[in-house]
């Protein structure tokens, strides 16, 4: 890879220990990608909560904050990603005191680097929201296609050690979507029945992401009239990434690049695939669970709105979780400090659920948690989440937040589930 | 050791290593797929659902998901619960990323699909700088 003269002084050392392992982890991403230099960033959202982390990972960090200041601070402005811990909350879902204190000494040392801890997955709502052109280093997967897709920002899955990289180089290899070759869309789908709710656009997400399975590949989403509302591309967004690992789509008529097919799709590319109400139906059906005894219902994964949680609660008023029924609601911790002034975490509450701050539940030790707490049937509106806690040891089943609402107060997964 | 077969593919990542492969024609994410204490596949749709891959030459067709793998591989190989090595057909950056933190033996890019050219149960030696996987012959 060519280096500047600022980056070969942070390869040879100069610039303290943490810079040089960092250009090095990225030169060997780099060259594994056929990039040929880097290009500088102007933020990073980085992912490590402490289950990830695992304990080798927490020591690598706090040898990163034993450096000198000068070697260890971030380049650029870094956010987190949620945490795996909410210290107002975790005895009473059964998390430890081990696991909370791996969780302080990540705290500790992210803040000796200076980072920002927003501990958001929806930086791009709430935080500094990119735009058209900037390069990121990104890295969690819903924050990048939303960025990259519904902001034209420019970054590819920047995961934990190569976030940390970026803070510590302010740069990142240029591959993958900072080149706008690579930009272009591959695949093309038509949507005839538009997504009613946040579910099934996130339930539209995975059935579109189970076809493409691929990073590389770039979706041109046709047929949608009308911009869809942050939180809907949200869902979409995200349920994509997980199902498909994708980084990137186009919503013709919707997103920045792509005010009609021509502008991101060249000549000659694949015929549409179309996609109708019944393909939505089967993603829900499969998940199933319908009449079963349910353990706990989660709002997370994306971490949810303002507006999600103005809906959950008018959805909640009046109405109580059943006694053997959970329900857990994240979001980030400044939209629950907002929350709070509202008053909407005190109607969520009263209905017998609690409000996390700063943490997403796949995030937490949700294995643990399960275990601790005696859990298996799951009911969620995320398509996300649902596709990410089966590994867990849940049985998942997906609803819209109206029957979520509904199978929590009756303890049970409704009988007509999605 | 004699090689059957050489199959090539893009220059990788990590050290070159000699293993027991362990094959499937799915994807891979070590959050949403493994158990990572116990060592086994977990996640109930997975083809390999309940088998170990530590010290096997993991061999599948792509990367999925989420970035947490990047993180995930070095604490595997530090608890000696990670796969020996990881052969995928398409990576994504985070496998890539993962594997360069950890240092664990990673390619992709092959000339044929390599779930189909590699079966389990053979042994492989996966040369990533070299950007080669031998095959040995069964005696």
């Amino acid at each position: 890879m060519r280096l500047t003269e600022l980056e070969q002084e942070m390869l040879d050392g100069r610039h303290g220990t943490p810079r040089k392992w960092a250009i090095q982890q990225q030169m060997r991403v780099g060259r594994f990608f056929d990039a040929e230099d880097f290009v500088e960033v102007s933020q990073v959202h980085l992912m490590a909560d402490a289950e990830s982390l695992g304990e080798s990972g927490v020591e690598f960090l706090e040898r990163v904050a034993k450096t000198p200041p000068e070697h260890r601070r971030a380049r650029v402005p870094t956010v987190t990603d949620p945490r795996g811990i909410d210290f107002e909350a975790y005895r009473r879902l059964g998390q430890t005191e081990k696991m909370a204190e791996l969780e302080r000494r990540v705290i500790a040392a992210f803040r000796a680097m200076d980072f920002l801890l927003t501990d958001t997955c929806i930086n791009y709502q709430t935080v500094m929201p990119p735009v058209l052109g900037e390069h990121l280093a990104f890295g969690d997967t819903g924050s990048t296609i939303y960025a990259n897709s519904v902001l034209g920002a420019r970054s590819n899955f920047e995961g934990g050690p190569s976030a940390l990289a970026a803070a510590l180089t302010g740069r990142v290899p240029r591959y993958g979507y900072h080149v706008p070759a690579n930009r272009r869309a591959t695949r093309a789908f038509i949507v005839k029945d538009r997504p009613r709710d946040l579910s099934a656009w996130g339930a539209l997400g995975g059935v579109i992401g189970r076809r493409v399975q691929s990073y590389w590949e770039v979706p041109a989403i046709l047929g949608i009239e009308g911009a869809p509302a942050s939180d809907e591309l949200k869902h979409f967004g995200a349920a994509l990434a997980s199902f498909g690992t994708v980084a990137l789509f186009h919503m013709v008529g919707v997103t920045p690049e792509a005010p009609d097919l021509p502008a991101v799709m060249d000549p000659g590319g694949p015929a549409p695939e179309t996609l109708a109400g019944r393909d939505i139906d089967a993603f829900y059906r499969a998940y199933g669970g319908a009449g079963d005894k349910l353990d706990v219902v989660v709002f997370a994964a994306p971490q949810l709105s303002l507006l999600e949680l103005q809906t959950l609660a008018g959805l909640l008023d009046g109405r109580a979780v059943h006694p053997q029924t959970a329900m857990l609601v994240a979001t980030s911790p400044e939209v629950k400090a907002a929350a709070d002034r509202l008053g909407l975490t005190q109607r969520i509450e009263r209905a017998g659920a609690i409000v996390l701050k700063g943490v997403c539940f796949y995030q937490m030790h949700a294995r643990e948690i399960g275990e601790a707490m005696g859990w298996k049937r799951l009911m969620s509106n995320s398509a996300k989440l649902v596709n990410i806690i089966g590994g867990y040891g849940y049985a998942p089943s997906l609803g819209t937040m109206e029957q979520c609402v509904a199978a929590a107060v009756a303890g049970r997964v409704p009988k007509d589930v999605g | 050791m004699t090689a059957d077969r050489v199959i090539r593919g893009h220059a990788g990542i990590g050290p070159s290593v000699t293993g027991v492969a362990l094959v499937a024609d799915d994807y891979f994410s070590a959050r949403y797929d493994l158990d990572r204490i116990a060592g086994v596949f977990s996640r109930p749709a997975h083809k390999l659902y309940g088998q170990s891959y530590v010290g096997r030459v993991l061999v599948l067709r792509g990367a999925k998901g989420g970035v947490a793998t990047a993180w995930m591989l070095r604490n595997m190989a530090a608890a000696g619960r990670a796969p020996l090595a990881l052969l995928l057909n398409i990576a994504n950056p985070i496998m890539a990323q993962g594997a360069a933190f950890a240092d664990l033996p990673f390619m992709d890019r092959f000339e044929a699909d390599i779930t189909r050219v590699v079966a389990t149960g053979e042994t492989v030696t996966v040369d990533p700088e070299a950007g080669q996987v031998a095959v040995h012959a069964r005696r």
